[in-house]
C-alpha cells in the first residue's frame, strides 16, 4: 500500500546510505513507514513533506538514536564513520554560556575528543571555518548575543570543521533571512562539489527547485524520491498533503 | 583587638574555629562548580530533592550505628543514588517530566528521613543532622569533605568538555560520541557524593545552600562556564569565612549564617550584577531613552 519511491540512480553508482523497507517510529505511533530507497555517494538531496512527515525521525534513524521498528538501514563505507548531524535551533540551548569560537570548535570532537589539546593547525581550521560562514569578528562573542541568523551561520562553521563523509541538516534555513540562506546555500553546495553527501530537511520548495538535484518526498511513507523535477509534481505535493491530514482525522 | 585582628582572630585563636573555615571552604570549592552546572542543566530543584533523598540513607545509618560518619555516609550514598534513578525511571516510563517525580521521591524522603531519626534519637540528633555541625567538625569529617572536593574538582575537569557538550547541546554529543549517558551518571554521583560530604558540614537542608547561591551568583559576573565556575566557588568560599565570622560575633547557628552570606552575595550580584544586573539594566534603559529623547528635540 505504500507509494513507493522508485530510486532512478543507474545501479552503477554507489550508495552512501541504503534504506530497505525502513519502519521508524516511538512506541505505538509509527513516523516512517516502508521507506525504500539510497542516497547516492555524492549526491545533494533535500528531504521534504508536511509537518508530521517523518523528515526528522527519518534523520535520526540514520543516525541510529531511533532503531527500525522494522527492515534495514545500511551506512556504506566505514561503519564507525557517523554522518555529521546539524540540529534545529530548538534542539540546544542556545543561552548556553560559551563563546561562539568554543561553540564553533567542538566541531572537531572527533579528532581533538574530551581531553586532546587544540593544535595549532586545528586553531587555523577554526579560524578558517568563522571566517567562511561570515563570523570572523564573532569569535569572542558570547553564543547567547548572536542573531538567528549568526547562530545558524555557526552552526555551519561547526560543521565545516568535521571531516565527515556525510552531512545531515534539519531545517537548516528556518530561522534565517535570505541574505544568510544564499550564503549558506553556497556553503552546502560546494561540499557536495566535494563529494561529500548532503542531505538536508527543508521546507522552502522554491529553494529546493533551484538547487537541489534530487528530492525525497516524504508523508509519514515515500511518496517520491528522485530527480527534484520528477517528485515536486503538483499531483505528488497533493498526494503528501492528503497522506498526512489523514493522520488527523 | 583593632578591626583588621577581629577579621583572624577568631580563626587564630580557636581551633574549632579553624576547622569549620577549612571544611567549608573545602566544601564551597566543589559545590559552585557542581551548582553552576545544575543551573545551565535547568537542573536547579534537582540539588534540594537529591539533598533530601540522602535523609533516609542518613537516618538508616544513624539507627544502625549512631552518630558514625562511616555508617552515615555510605547510607546517604545509597538512598541519593536510588532516588535518582527511581526519578529518572518514573519519568521515562510515565508521562511524568522528572522535576516534579523528583519533588514527589524527595518530600517522601525527607518524612521518612525525620522519621526515622525520630525513632532513636532526639532533638539535639535531628538537628545534627539537618543542619550539621560545621563547630564540631573531627578528622575524619574533615578529611571527608575536603578529599570529596577534590576528587570532585579533578573529575569534573576530566569530564568538563563533553559535560558541557551535554548541557549546551545533547544531541550534538550523541552525533559524536557515546559518553553522554556516562557523563550525565558521574555528574549525579559527583552531586551525591558531595552532599553527603557537605551534609556534615552544613547539614543536609543548608547545603544545597552554599551549591546553588554562590552559582546563581556568578551568571551576573561571568559570561563563561569556566569563569562562572570559579566565582562560584571563590564566592562561596568567601560566604563561608564571612557567615563564620558573623556567627562567631553575633553568637548565632554557623551554618545559616553562612547560607545567609551567601544569600547577601546573590541579592548584591542581583543588585550590581554586571551581566545582566538591575542597576545595570536600569543604566541602559536609561541611557537609551536619553538617546532617543535626543534624537526627537533634532528632529
Amino acid at each position: 500500500m505504500a507509494v513507493v519511491a522508485a530510486c532512478p540512480q543507474p545501479d552503477a553508482a554507489v550508495a552512501a546510505i541504503e534504506l530497505e523497507e525502513v519502519c521508524l517510529g516511538w512506541r505505538d505511533k509509527m513516523a516512517v513507514r516502508d521507506l525504500t530507497g539510497r542516497f547516492i555517494k555524492g549526491s545533494l538531496t533535500a528531504v521534504v513533506g508536511p509537518n508530521g512527515a517523518g523528515k526528522s525521525t527519518l534523520l535520526r534513524g540514520i543516525m541510529g538514536w531511533v532503531s527500525p521498528l522494522a527492515g534495514r538501514i545500511r551506512l556504506s563505507g566505514d561503519a564507525n564513520e557517523m554522518p555529521a548531524f546539524m540540529p534545529q535551533q530548538g534542539d540546544f540551548d542556545r543561552s548556553f554560556p560559551i563563546s561562539t569560537r568554543d561553540f564553533v570548535a567542538m566541531g572537531a570532537w572527533r579528532r581533538v575528543g574530551p581531553w586532546r589539546a587544540f593544535s595549532s593547525a586545528e586553531r587555523d581550521r577554526l579560524e578558517e571555518a568563522l571566517q567562511a560562514v561570515g563570523l570572523a569578528d564573532f569569535g569572542r562573542r558570547p553564543l547567547a548575543t548572536l542573531s538567528g541568523g549568526q547562530l545558524q551561520r555557526a552552526l555551519f562553521a561547526r560543521l565545516m570543521l568535521h571531516d565527515a563523509d556525510i552531512y545531515m541538516l534539519d531545517e537548516p534555513f528556518s530561522a534565517v533571512d535570505r541574505a544568510t540562506t544564499d550564503d549558506l546555500m553556497e556553503l552546502l553546495l560546494e561540499w557536495n562539489g566535494r563529494n561529500k553527501t548532503v542531505i538536508v530537511v527543508l521546507h522552502d520548495l522554491d529553494l529546493v527547485r533551484r538547487h537541489f538535484p534530487q528530492t525525497l518526498l516524504l508523508a509519514g511513507q515515500g511518496v517520491a524520491w528522485g530527480d527534484t523535477c520528477n517528485v515536486l509534481t503538483p499531483e505528488n505535493l497533493h498526494l503528501a498533503r492528503h497522506l498526512c491530514a489523514g493522520d488527523y482525522l | 583587638m583593632n578591626g583588621i585582628d577581629a577579621l583572624y582572630l577568631p580563626f587564630t585563636e580557636f581551633g574549632f574555629m579553624r576547622r569549620a573555615l577549612a571544611g567549608s571552604v573545602a566544601l564551597a570549592l566543589a559545590a559552585g562548580p557542581l551548582g553552576v552546572f545544575l543551573i545551565l542543566r535547568r537542573m536547579s530543584l534537582m540539588g534540594d530533592a537529591m539533598a533530601h533523598a540522602i535523609l533516609p540513607g542518613v537516618a538508616v545509618g544513624f539507627l544502625t550505628a549512631g552518630l558514625s560518619l562511616t555508617a552515615m555516609t555510605i547510607g546517604g550514598m545509597i538512598t541519593g543514588l536510588a532516588v535518582a534513578l527511581l526519578a529518572a525511571a518514573v519519568a521515562r516510563l510515565t508521562p511524568q517530566r522528572e522535576d516534579a517525580s523528583f519533588a514527589a521521591f524527595y518530600l517522601v524522603s525527607l518524612g521518612v528521613g525525620v522519621l526515622l531519626i525520630s525513632l532513636r534519637g532526639g532533638n539535639m540528633e535531628l538537628l545534627h543532622v539537618l543542619f550539621g555541625t560545621v563547630l564540631g567538625l573531627d578528622d575524619a569529617a574533615l578529611l571527608l569533605v575536603s578529599a570529596t572536593s577534590s576528587i570532585t574538582l579533578l573529575v569534573l575537569a576530566v569530564i568538563f568538555r563533553p559535560l558541557v557538550l551535554e548541557c549546551l547541546d545533547p544531541l550534538f554529543l550523541r552525533s559524536e560520541s557515546r559518553m553522554g549517558p556516562v557523563v550525565h551518571v558521574v555528574f549525579l554521583l559527583l552531586l551525591v557524593m558531595t552532599l553527603v560530604a557537605g551534609f556534615q558540614v552544613l547539614g543536609t537542608l543548608m547545603v544545597v545552600g552554599i551549591m546553588m547561591l554562590p552559582a546563581a551568583a556568578a551568571r551576573f559576573w561571568a559570561v563563561t562556564a569556566i569563569g562562572q565556575m570559579a566565582l562560584a566557588a571563590v564566592g562561596g568560599a568567601f560566604a563561608s569565612y564571612a557567615g563564620l565570622l558573623f556567627s562567631y560575633y553575633a553568637n548565632v547557628p554557623a551554618s545559616p549564617a553562612i547560607i545567609l552570606s551567601a544569600g547577601i552575595v546573590y541579592f548584591l550580584s542581583v543588585a550590581f550584577g554586571l551581566q545582566g544586573g538591575l542597576w545595570q539594566v536600569a543604566k541602559q534603559a536609561r541611557a537609551r531613552s536619553l538617546r532617543l529623547s535626543r534624537i526627537s528635540e533634532r528632529d
